[in-house]
């Protein structure tokens, strides 16, 4: 696949992010393919369905912006351009992963590409992700921090607490609340007092917007559009993306059977599947180019993770400090 | 039109008071007087927290640095410790210098999350690619009814996780060294100062030094007793050794003034040759500084023949108000100085010296309500 272009295109480019959707699905699929040989001792928390949200938000993205991602990360890393030899090496605990080893798939970090490094512990990259912008303002860098959390993140203190603070110094800072509707196996429900997310943003002067299918193309052109204020500094922006975990909390599995949510909710929302829906507005033989191009890509991906070293002991005692 | 006359920037460096010729700071002034010569090297350090920028400034330790610096780069924060931890955290990752402030260590329970989870762990779990040079600073209170929630010591906690540094400096010369050394390492490092030692004066450079991490000072050299003193038991444990001098007996005191990285090898050093150590810990003793002291001991010294340590610290209760209870709470002068006694002479009747003679001006000169 040839590099991301440094500066994305003015329009929604379908090939684009088609291949971006695409790519992701297919990596993550590979990535529950090989989970039952063992080879990826990492607890993966699969974004498969959630796909087109990453997508749309990173790719009016410039290399200067950042994101910052959750346990759930792995589309965010991949989206923002985040290095796939190296994330497949980190799920197989291989030297050549993006954290060399002591990361996982929970904790997927590409510095070269402004990937954030994701974390386990809901809702704490959050603030993280607002300081990263904080120094941007200071250094008037005009570069944004695209910030990824789930339904579950809007409920710890430090959310609202960062909402307060980004709104009041106006930094750029692009929340984006991925609403799966259950946390771990909770739903919503029996978790939230009210279903009015965004209402409870506004309160901090933080323009919200809920997109109820999380269309890859409305959530690209509503970043691409507010990005030049931000840039200059209007302060944050909220969107609250809803849509819909395929498989299982975590592991490569589907949990319909335990009861909590039904297939018929899944055949709903993979009737909105952005790599079905993206892939319509392709022309049959560039999208098989793609699809070409992406497995190629795949298969040295896991290739190179198969055939990586492992890390030598000494480097359990390595960067613990600076 | 306006007619205020723009007023000069407060000095990068306070005059002090001149003593046989060299100059003597009180601690308060060295901390802010070590930012602001770190914040005048390095235009990416700024300092943040609930009312830094304030008429009152932290209890003087951050005064004048708004005026020299402005309000972009000494800011006060909402109350969201949590969050703003994170924001330390994040703008030191995008390779900002921040100084994140809190009045009274205790509120940093309401950090824990960020520094246990991620300001720790950052540097090894994103394989090296991500660090965070960040300094928290925090006081501890003592008396005038500081009570359980602005009294609390908590250093044992910050010392157990890997990726952490901590420093409790016990006088003005290491509190600027340290904040100096805090603020230039590109790990997180917690300061533990203690706000009664704010008004106690030592010989401070004017110019910037560090206190580097893991190195101990032998404050006292002596023969029969090592006192390892944490924070401003250090200057108890002097005053007890001028008690003890008394006695008859010659007490060591060590000040390890960094926990985390710990220089145990001059306290091992020590304990070599007087067999006999006393741990006085500014803190309660369970699983605390002073456990981890005297295990290092033990592991390095068991098979050279007998070893005696004893510890002192808080009495294991939250810690009361009223006065009575309060003295009864903490370790003192005398109550170090026994101890060392009984260690150094087991064989002798216990000893303890006159209370009156155990009072110390730090504490005897403090008022509140702060």
């Amino acid at each position: 696949m040839p590099a991301p272009k440094p500066v994305p295109p003015k329009k929604a480019d379908p090939a684009r992010l088609y291949r971006a959707v695409r790519r992701i699905r297919r990596v993550e699929e590979e990535v529950a393919r090989i989970y039952p040989s063992d080879k990826i001792k990492s607890p993966v928390h699969l974004s498969i369905g959630q796909e087109g949200i990453a997508v749309g938000v990173c790719d009016p993205l410039e290399p200067r912006d950042a994101v910052s991602g959750t346990y759930r990360g792995h589309a965010t890393y991949l989206a923002k351009g985040g290095n796939l030899n190296a994330m497949m090496a980190e799920l197989f605990g291989k030297d050549t992963g993006c954290a060399r080893g002591k990361g996982g798939s929970m904790h997927l970090v590409d510095m070269k590409a402004n990937v954030l490094g994701c974390s386990a512990v809901v809702g704490t990259t959050v603030p993280v992700a607002a300081g990263f912008a904080m120094a941007q303002k200071m250094r008037k860098t005009g570069a944004v921090v695209a910030c990824f959390l789930g339904d579950g993140a809007s409920e710890e203190g430090c959310f609202p607490e960062t909402l307060n603070f980004a709104a009041l110094h106006k930094l750029p800072v692009i929340f984006v609340c991925e609403n799966n509707g259950f946390a771990i196996h909770e739903p919503l429900a029996k978790r939230w007092a009210t279903d009015k997310l965004c209402e409870r943003v506004r309160t901090y002067g933080i323009p919200a917007v809920r997109f109820a299918d999380s269309d890859t193309v409305k959530i690209r052109d509503h970043i691409a559009k507010a990005l030049p204020a931000m840039r200059k500094g209007g302060g944050p922006i909220f969107l609250e993306c809803m849509t819909w975990r395929w498989r299982e909390h975590v592991g490569p599995g589907e949990d319909y059977d335990a009861g909590f949510r039904s297939k018929a909710d899944l055949a709903k929302w993979q009737k909105k599947d952005p790599v079905v829906v993206l892939a319509k507005k392709l022309d049959k033989k560039v999208k098989a180019a793609i699809d070409a191009e992406i497995e190629a890509e795949l298969a040295a991906a896991v290739q190179f993770a198969e055939t990586s070293p492992w890390p030598d002991a000494k480097e359990l005692y390595s960067d613990v400090f600076a | 039109m306006s007619s205020r006359k723009k007023l000069p920037p407060p000095p990068l460096t306070w005059p002090g008071r001149m003593e046989d010729g060299r100059r003597v700071l009180r601690y308060v002034d060295a901390l802010s007087e070590a930012v602001a010569l770190e914040m005048t090297r390095d235009e990416k350090v700024f300092l943040f927290g609930l009312d830094v920028d304030d008429h009152k400034s932290i209890q003087g330790s951050t005064r004048g640095l708004l005026e020299r610096f402005g309000k972009d780069r000494v800011f006060t924060t909402p109350l969201s410790e949590d969050a703003m931890t994170g924001v330390a955290i994040g703008a030191a990752m995008a390779g900002m210098r921040p100084i994140h402030v809190h009045i009274r260590m205790d509120f940093l329970m309401l950090c824990m999350n960020q520094i246990v989870n991620i300001a720790s762990k950052a540097r090894y779990m994103y394989g090296g690619q991500v660090k965070v040079p960040m300094v928290v600073r925090s006081i501890i209170g003592k008396s005038w009814g500081q009570g359980a929630q602005h009294s609390q010591a908590l250093h044992s906690l910050f010392m157990h996780l890997p990726g952490m540094k901590v420093a409790a400096p016990s006088n003005a010369h290491d509190a600027k060294g340290c904040t100096i050394a805090a603020i230039r390492d590109d790990n997180p490092v917690l300061m533990m100062e203690h706000r009664l030692l704010y008004p106690t004066e030592a010989v401070v450079n004017e110019g910037a030094y560090v206190v580097p991490p893991g190195r101990s000072r032998v404050c006292r050299f002596g023969r029969d007793v090592t006192i390892v003193g944490v924070s401003n038991m250090v200057v108890e444990a002097l005053r007890a050794a001028e008690l003890l001098s008394e006695a008859g007996v010659s007490a060591e005191v060590i000040d390890p003034i960094w926990l985390a990285p710990l220089d145990t090898d001059t306290i091992i050093e020590s304990a070599r040759r007087t067999r006999k150590v006393l741990i006085a810990d500014n803190g309660w003793l369970n699983c605390g500084a002073s456990a981890e002291i005297a295990a290092r001991l033990a592991e390095a010294l068991a098979g050279e023949g007998p070893i005696q340590i004893k510890r002192v610290g808080f009495a294991p209760t939250p810690c009361p108000p009223s006065p009575e209870l309060e003295n009864a709470f903490y370790p003192n002068p005398g109550t170090i100085a026994a101890a060392a006694y009984a260690l150094a002479k087991p064989d002798a009747p216990a000893w303890a010296p006159d209370p009156a003679a155990t009072k110390l001006a730090y504490q005897l000169q403090f008022k509140g309500p702060f």
